[in-house]
């Protein structure tokens, strides 16, 4: 019986072998699942682009649970697939652990920074695409009062406020920002009750475009703002337009599908360090479709264009929060 | 700081305070009853999904609210027979009851839905829409009274009422049957209540039960009430401010009432930096508000104001033969 157990376990570890001599790249994703409808979804799409581009496949796992980070990282690298994307901070510590053993295997993690000789790590300049929102907002707000709700109160969320007020006081000088953050514990990330307290309270301040960086307290934020009379929302991440019609003003969306797709493009022994997505690279961006083109004048959206351009050519310079721990444009 | 604000404010503090409300008198019962209920937390967030998730797939709203009320009652029974019938520690019972709500909502609506963890929105009669109370749109334009009424009592989804009414009932329950007098006996000394001949057990099952009711409808208030769906931990503590105000409260109806006001009210100013900013003349973090119900309880734990005598038997299995 054992005999016969390291048999067919020999067998099966060959076959294992066999498979990974195409080295295929491979993806993978966070909790929440491919088809979140929002990070790991668009990682998916980026994955599915370039397979239908190349004609080839590749491989991916989906994360059930915490604790499989590790052993489905180590299992794609054993099986040669390469390059391997991770989307999501998270997986931060593990490939920290992981990467040194598979020096052969190209990484690249989104949204978080990894040193290593292998590790590339994407990550988005969200104050730029929060600027170009906020120009909307501060174009498409009638009461000259634009709202933003953060999640928890972290630096990546205040990079995202300043840039947006920003964005807003350059085309309106005269509005006014008001700015509440739902909490400073990761609780924040998922209370979308407050989230709703916090839009009617901040609509009852006059506010009548809102901006929500908060994950799922954001939920919260887009129902209010659709809930209420003349009041428009942004959405954040994902293009979120879709949630609820003609109540989204527009959704600032980071590329995680570009991300991914250059990976794979760039394939095995890629350009590893540190690489940003930002509006030059089409990293960043505000999302416009068929549920929110009624709603965004076209000179607005011009305006905005103008604007990215500039801001990819370095003519206009959007503050960075991480610069200096502090925000011209806001108070918090 | 003018009227109408002070209306919002308020209006904000009753929408806060009635997911509270319920979930403190559900430890009330359950408490005066001697069983420690710290999973009320995982009955809301329980409640919060299946009320949602079946409201979605049948657009029904009310069938949605039987359905976290049943998925809360089911957790109820499970805390029950693990302190009652097999005498575990309640703590840990109901600690490992919110770990287990927290988990497995999420993988069932990812299985259900694939949406990451969270049901779709729910659209018109999947959710609970306001309810105008009678003569509210007449008396509107009276001075004073009528923004009260009209803006601040009206308006709200039927489950507030329910909450508000849920306290006389509670109190009358408790205070003026026959049933509520063993209830509260029973947590205070059980063998008395056993000598009688009255079952133990059956009484402690029964305001297990209540407390699942209960929670039941603060989780369906959460999702269908205040929100349109599911999102994974969307309770965020709730539970566990509501035990706070439950001592805060000293294990009373009325006084839980004020409690969970008053709780709610920190919550909702929490929200408006402009109105904290304008009330008090040194800069209040907001944090302070938002942790100060935790600090009046450990005020009031300490003996500074009154005293919080729990009921006697509480956490304590009953056994009938030593």
């Amino acid at each position: 019986m054992t005999f016969m157990r390291s048999i067919l376990g020999a067998a099966a570890s060959l076959a294992l072998i066999a498979g990974a001599a195409s080295a295929e790249p491979a993806v993978i994703f966070d909790l929440g699942g491919k088809f979140d409808k929002s990070f790991n979804e668009s990682a998916y799409t980026g994955a599915k682009r370039w397979a239908e581009k190349t004609g080839e496949s590749f491989k991916e796992i989906e994360m059930q649970s915490e604790a499989q980070r590790e052993q489905a990282l180590r299992r794609l690298a054993e099986a040669g697939a390469n390059p391997i994307v991770m989307t999501g901070f998270a997986f931060g510590n593990v490939l920290t652990e992981v990467a040194p053993d598979y020096p052969d295997t190209s990484f690249a993690i989104i949204d978080a920074v990894v040193e290593g000789p292998n590790i590339r790590s994407v990550i988005f300049s969200e104050h730029e695409g929060s600027y170009l929102v906020g120009t909307l907002a501060g174009e498409a707000s009638k009461s000259g009062t634009v709202g933003f709700i953060g999640g928890m109160d972290i630096p990546l969320i205040r990079r995202f406020a300043c840039g947006y007020a920003q964005g807003v006081l350059d085309v309106n000088p005269e509005a006014t920002v008001l700015s509440n953050m739902t909490g400073t514990t990761p609780a924040a990330w998922n209370d979308p009750v407050k989230g709703s307290e916090l839009t009617k309270a901040q609509i009852s301040q006059g506010a009548d475009v809102i901006y929500s960086a908060a994950g799922g307290t954001g939920v919260g934020v887009l129902q209010a703002a659709a809930d209420a009379d003349g009041v428009l929302s942004i959405g954040v991440d994902s293009n979120q337009n879709h949630l609820h019609p003609g109540k989204v003003l527009t959704s600032m969306v980071k590329r995680v599908d570009n991300a991914v797709e250059k990976a794979f493009d760039d394939g095995p022994g890629f350009e590893t360090g540190v690489m940003v997505m930002g509006l030059d690279n089409e990293g960043v961006g505000y999302a416009m479709d068929e549920n929110n083109g009624d709603i965004v004048d076209a000179n607005w959206k011009a305006a905005a264009d103008e604007a990215a351009k500039k801001i990819a050519a370095g003519e206009l310079e959007v503050h960075d929060y991480y610069d200096d721990n502090a925000c011209p444009y806001l108070q918090f | 700081m003018d009227f109408s604000t002070l209306i919002q404010i308020l209006d904000s503090t009753l929408r806060l305070a009635t997911p509270l409300l319920l979930a403190c008198l559900a430890g009330l019962f359950s408490e005066r009853s001697g069983i420690f209920d710290i999973g009320l937390e995982a009955k809301m967030l329980i409640a919060a999904f299946f009320s949602a998730a079946v409201a979605y797939d049948s657009g029904s709203v009310w069938l949605g609210l039987l359905a976290g009320i049943a998925a809360s009652m089911v957790f109820a029974a499970i805390h029950g027979v693990a302190s009652i019938t097999f005498r575990g520690n309640q703590l840990i019972s109901g600690v490992a009851l919110n770990f287990l709500a927290s988990g497995m909502t999420v993988l069932i609506a990812q299985n259900w839905f694939q949406q990451g963890g969270r049901t779709p929105s729910l659209l018109g009669k999947a959710r609970f829409e306001p309810l105008t109370l009678p003569f509210a749109d007449a008396l509107k334009d009276v001075p004073i009274l009528g923004p009260l009424y009209s803006d601040l009592l009206s308006g709200h989804s039927i489950l507030v009422y329910v909450a508000l009414l849920a306290v006389p009932a509670s109190w009358w329950v408790l205070f003026r049957t026959r049933f509520g007098l063993r209830l509260r006996a029973v947590g205070e000394n059980p063998a008395a209540v056993d000598t009688a001949g009255v079952s133990v057990i059956g009484l402690r099952y029964a305001a297990v039960a209540i407390a699942g009711l209960l929670c039941g409808i603060a989780g369906a208030y959460l999702a269908t009430g205040l929100q349109a769906g599911f999102v994974k931990d969307m309770t965020a503590g709730r539970g566990y401010i509501a035990l706070a105000a439950l001592i805060f409260a000293k294990w009373r109806p009325w006084y839980a009432l004020g409690a969970c006001l008053l709780f709610g009210l920190l919550q909702a100013l929490a929200l408006r930096t402009d109105v904290v900013a304008a009330i008090f003349p040194f800069k209040m973090p907001v944090q302070l508000l938002d942790s100060l119900p935790y600090i009046l309880t450990v005020v009031i734990l300490a003996g500074f104001v009154g005293k919080a005598i729990p009921p006697r038997a509480g956490g304590e299995p009953y056994v009938k033969e030593r």
